[in-house]
């Protein structure tokens, strides 16, 4: 059982013009098991939550604390986070040359457990999740993300969540780019980590056809920085017919 | 310097235009370069040439100018079905079959060297060659070495360099008509090791040179790869890989010259520097001739810097003479660490000196990954490794 929390959140980005606040405090609380969607509009600060989490240097928090079980996971530097449980399924995963899924993926699961993995379960592990998530096995041996299609990028980060095994995932714009199969994919996906394992999810989105597949405990919506309103499933219903526009009235937000 | 033998014509068109040393024409082409076997036929060097402005000329006056040691430089070559390897006058017909000396310091070679190592390949099964040199004293020296594959071989030659060496040399390649031919140079001198190498290559019809430069260790390493497609259909790929720690100088001149029609040509070379003072020099040149329509053409240099204080020169040219080509481009990139990559693999728990050793040796792997022979991939990955463990204790 692990509960992150998020308290009265601030965090800036440095510009070209300049300091821009993004969050302008933020208060989640997530716990194992538990679906949190978290939805808005483009520029509502949403993938900055996501990356602040995960400890992305671009992120300047300025106030505010994040906790996993009551460590401070501010202090924790990037890797130290996932060691702790943390996971962030990217948006755009990027490419590494000369590094292979299958080596990744190794190196990835001993350094989370502080020792390889036993060879024989491992691949089996790697062949079944892979099969799951329709990726053909020649991919363990392709470099990491590289000539990848969207879809098979965004069902590699889920090979890694399933594999991994983290205790809270943040998934950023999971869905975006997939078309309807690939996200029936991605979304079982998912559920399967869910229930093997007991994960707690925060799953960002712009729209709530992900949430049809992959179903949320509770959804909020943020706009400007900061959680503007927050309720169950049947939010998420409302936002589907409503749109955003009626929480952005007054703001420059677009 | 003894006066040159007689220099046979190579099949470029090199020597059908060419400008004496006095010319008043400038230089406008590759091609067009001076072409000689003969020492004196090229002025003094003073270090402020386009080819030599970016090399550490004084540290090698002596392979330049002085007299070096012509007798045969020690090599083991291994046998296989098919290969002959034997030491030949400079007056064999195969030497100057693919090329001449372009600058001073080759010509010293050409004109001194007094045996020349034919390695000949015939078989049409695929076979693999070493040229084991475990190097010789610190006396300057010559050599010349001529691979060549007789039309429709297929094999790969790896001129593997280990030990110490003051050495000028030339290595004349041939691909014959329908040839698979793969010629790897390794360079894991010792540490005070001064290696200049010119690499004259002619592919023809047909044909498909893999050409490959590793070059780790020595403290001054000059290999330039001139490749010359010369036959219709001619493939040419051209690799490299460098990894110059404090203090060494690693420098790769590559020029490919499209002649013939429908010709391809693909330059890939990657390098890491790490330490104060560690130097690398990649020039790339390629020259699309007149008669060389339909030809495709790709080069890039990709440096990564790991620490303060190196400097990495990386000049691609591309030149075209035609206007009916089917593709060519360049790309030059020197740069720290990707971020974004440290991220990803850090954000999946990999600590950040791990993460850093995966993206430089994936940097370097990808190509590895190409050369296509497995055993020295293996070599070159645990080479890589060894010098990623010194970035480590920085």
């Amino acid at each position: 059982m692990s509960t992150l929390e998020i308290r009265d959140l601030h965090v800036s980005i440095e510009t070209d013009q300049g300091t821009k606040e993004i969050l302008r405090g933020v208060n989640l609380t997530i716990n194992s098991g538990e679906t949190h969607a978290i939805m808005g509009p483009n520029g509502s600060g949403k993938s900055t939550l996501a990356y602040t989490i995960a400890g992305h240097p671009r992120y300047t928090v300025d106030s505010g604390s994040i906790t996993l079980d009551g460590a401070d996971v501010l202090e924790m530097s990037i890797d130290e986070r996932a060691r702790a449980g943390l996971f962030l399924a990217m948006q755009y995963p990027v490419e590494i040359p000369g590094v292979t899924v299958s080596n990744f993926l190794r190196t990835a699961k001993t350094a989370l457990d502080g020792e390889a993995p036993a060879l024989r379960s491992w691949i089996k592990d790697l062949r079944g999740s892979m099969e799951a998530l329709r990726m053909d096995s020649s991919f363990a041996e392709r470099n990491v993300n590289e000539g990848f299609s969207g879809g098979e990028k965004k069902r590699h980060e889920i090979v890694q969540l399933e594999l991994l095994k983290p205790s809270i995932a943040v998934l950023d714009e999971t869905d975006s780019g997939l078309d309807v199969d690939a996200l029936k994919i991605v979304s079982e996906g998912v559920n399967r980590v869910k229930e093997n394992t007991g994960l707690g999810v925060l799953l960002i989105t712009h729209y709530t056809r992900i949430l049809r597949y992959i179903t949320p405990d509770f959804v909020h919506v943020f706009v400007d920085g900061r959680v503007a309103e927050e309720g169950g499933p049947e939010l998420a219903e409302r936002l589907e017919n409503e749109g955003y526009d009626r929480y952005l009235t007054g703001s420059t937000v677009g | 310097m003894s006066s040159a033998p007689a220099a046979h014509a190579p099949t470029t068109e090199t020597q059908q235009h060419p400008h004496g040393p006095g010319s008043p024409v400038p230089v406008q082409t590759r091609n067009e370069r001076f072409a000689s076997a003969a020492h004196d036929d090229f002025p003094p060097v003073t270090g402020r040439e386009l080819e030599w402005k970016l090399t550490p000329v004084e540290k090698i006056r002596d392979l330049i100018d002085g007299e070096l040691d012509g007798s045969a430089f020690p090599a083991a070559v291994s046998s296989a079905p098919g290969v002959t390897a034997e030491w030949v006058g400079l007056d064999d017909p195969r030497v100057g079959s693919a090329g001449l000396a372009e600058e001073r310091a080759a010509a010293n070679a050409w004109s001194s060297a007094q045996q020349a190592l034919a390695v000949t390949l015939t078989s049409e099964e695929a076979v693999a060659v070493t040229i084991d040199r475990t190097g010789a004293d610190r006396a300057p020296r010559a050599a010349h070495t001529v691979i060549t594959a007789a039309p429709n071989a297929r094999g790969t030659v790896v001129i593997d360099n280990r030990g110490s060496a003051r050495l000028s040399e030339n290595v004349e390649i041939v691909a014959g008509a329908g040839s698979e031919l793969t010629v790897v140079s390794v360079q894991e001198w010792d540490a005070e090791s001064v290696h200049l190498s010119s690499q004259f290559a002619r592919v023809d019809k047909d044909a498909r040179l893999t050409h490959v430069v590793v070059s780790l260790g020595g403290a001054i390493v000059r290999v330039n790869p001139s490749v010359h497609l010369a036959g219709a259909g001619a493939d040419g790929q051209l690799l490299g890989l460098y990894f110059a720690d404090a203090g060494q100088h690693l420098e790769q001149r590559v020029y490919v010259h499209h002649i013939a029609p429908h010709t391809i040509s693909r330059v890939t070379y990657k390098g890491a520097l790490n330490g104060a003072g560690a130097r690398t020099v990649w020039v790339g040149d390629v020259l699309i001739g007149r008669d060389a329509t339909g030809t495709d053409s790709y080069e890039q240099n990709r440096n990564l810097v790991l620490s303060d204080g190196t400097r990495a020169d990386s000049i691609p040219n591309l030149e075209i003479e035609t206007g009916d080509i089917a593709g060519a481009g360049h790309a030059s990139a020197t740069g720290r660490f990707d971020d974004e990559q440290l991220f990803y693999l850090r954000s999946r728990g990999i600590d950040e000196q791990e993460a850093r050793r995966l993206v430089v040796l994936g940097f370097l792997l990808e190509v590895v990954q190409k050369i296509g022979a497995p055993e020295l991939e293996q070599r070159l990955i645990a080479a890589i490794e060894t010098e990623l463990d010194a970035v480590a204790v920085v």
